[in-house]
């Protein structure tokens, strides 16, 4: 069944209290998600996650979530573990979900949280450590969808052309086509359909760039790729909840992708 | 209910793949909304008769719907509400139910239920109508 509660060994605790923020004229409080595997209680068991609260001077560190993060680890606690790359918004790394929704922790600003700044990991993923979802899975359902350019004529002597038209299918009129996924995952995590049914679903992630090679005027696996994702699970499972669209930190749209992607399967009946 | 958990080794991909592709599901994606349209008009003449019938005897309403239009619209209604019924059932099932086995008898017995309460339904309006 569908589980609606934590499991015993998720449900967070409560953690420390850290204040870093002595004489500080601007201080913000953030509650970060903390998981550490290593550590085990007496019966030698993982300790549940728990939720830390550090008090930092916003004056020691830059506008963004990702930039507090970086100054807790660096001055303040070195065991708070995430992933960044970037900083800019296009590596995908320190996607997490930041005041209840999904983002991407450097392109999110400090002053957009009212209040303490709550931070978990992605939801409804196995958790590596801290803030690090395992992203295996995911991972392994984008291979499945073979995503690169599928051809059996043979290559041609100079490059594949594409009209205007052809082009705006995969960069979108408005800059937002399905080749603006970054793969940071905030729309898969967000969906509750796929947090139920993560095995079989492809998730909103993954179909929008399954959509990106079906679209793609160059590919000739057209057929192939939809025949690979009428399922009732892989595709059907995307129930229009929209929750993909409104998470992406990026402003794509998969639910339009996998909508366009019905509308495929129909206009080959 | 839960399926015995039985310990796998597999890799990341073939877990991701599983069996392939069922290679179906767009003609119940279609289905579910070619009765969804037709259950509009459907439902208004359903609720129309339910409010005109208002206090009626058994004698007013099987004259009622002993008439060819009427009989005509319930069959309609009956196949149209209990076809898009099963369509919706199934989805929601085959969302929260992960046991297997459970979920093959809660299928396959939600889709004898709603078969034989579309008969008997059809049935009726055929005994007052014919």
């Amino acid at each position: 069944m569908a589980e609606f509660t934590l499991p015993k060994n998720s449900k967070i605790k409560k953690g420390k209290k850290v204040n870093a923020a002595d004489g500080a004229k601007r201080t913000k409080t953030f509650k970060v998600y903390r998981y550490d595997p290593d550590l085990k209680n007496e019966k030698g068991e993982p300790e549940n996650p728990r939720l830390d609260e550090y008090t930092i001077d916003l004056d020691k560190c830059g506008p963004m979530v990702l930039d507090a993060l970086i100054h807790i680890k660096n001055d303040v606690d070195s065991t708070l573990t995430f992933r960044r790359s970037c900083r800019e918004g296009i590596c995908g790394s320190c996607a997490m979900n930041i005041d209840g929704r999904n983002t991407l922790a450097c392109t999110k600003a400090i002053g957009e949280v009212s209040g303490a700044v709550k931070i978990t990991p992605l939801p409804h993923m196995p958790v590596v450590k801290d803030l690090v979802p395992d992203l295996n899975h995911v991972y392994a359902q984008y291979a499945a969808i073979e995503p690169w350019m599928k051809t059996d004529s043979a290559p041609p002597t100079k490059e594949r052309l594409q009209s205007a038209d052809d082009a705006n299918l995969l960069n979108g009129e408005d800059g937002h086509g399905p080749a603006g996924c970054i793969l940071c995952f905030c729309c898969s995590t967000s969906c509750p359909s796929y947090w139920w049914n993560a095995e079989r679903f492809m998730g909103p992630a993954i179909l929008l760039q399954a959509y990106r090679w079906i679209v793609d005027s160059r590919d000739e696996a057209t057929g192939e790729r939809l025949d690979q994702l009428e399922d009732p699970f892989r595709l059907y499972r995307c129930h229009t909840i929209m929750n993909c669209t409104n998470a992406c930190p990026k402003g794509l749209n998969p639910a339009k992708a996998i909508a366009e992607i019905k509308k495929l399967m129909v206009a080959r009946k | 209910m839960g399926c015995p958990k039985k310990q796998k080794i597999e890799s990341d991909l073939a877990k991701a793949k599983g069996l392939g592709s069922a290679h179906h599901g767009a003609e119940h994606w279609m289905a579910q909304r070619v009765t969804a349209i037709a259950n509009i008009p459907l439902v208004i003449w359903f609720v129309y008769s339910v409010m005109a019938m208002k206090g009626a005897s058994h004698a007013e309403f099987t004259a009622y719907m002993a008439e060819p239009y009427n009989a005509f619209a319930a069959i309609l209604l009956i196949i149209s509400v209990f076809y898009h019924a099963v369509l919706g059932a199934q989805v929601v099932v085959e969302d929260y139910i992960s046991c297997k086995c459970f979920k093959m008898m809660k299928l396959i017995g939600m889709k004898l239920f709603f078969t034989a309460l579309a008969v008997a339904c059809i049935f009726s309006i055929l005994k007052i109508a014919l």
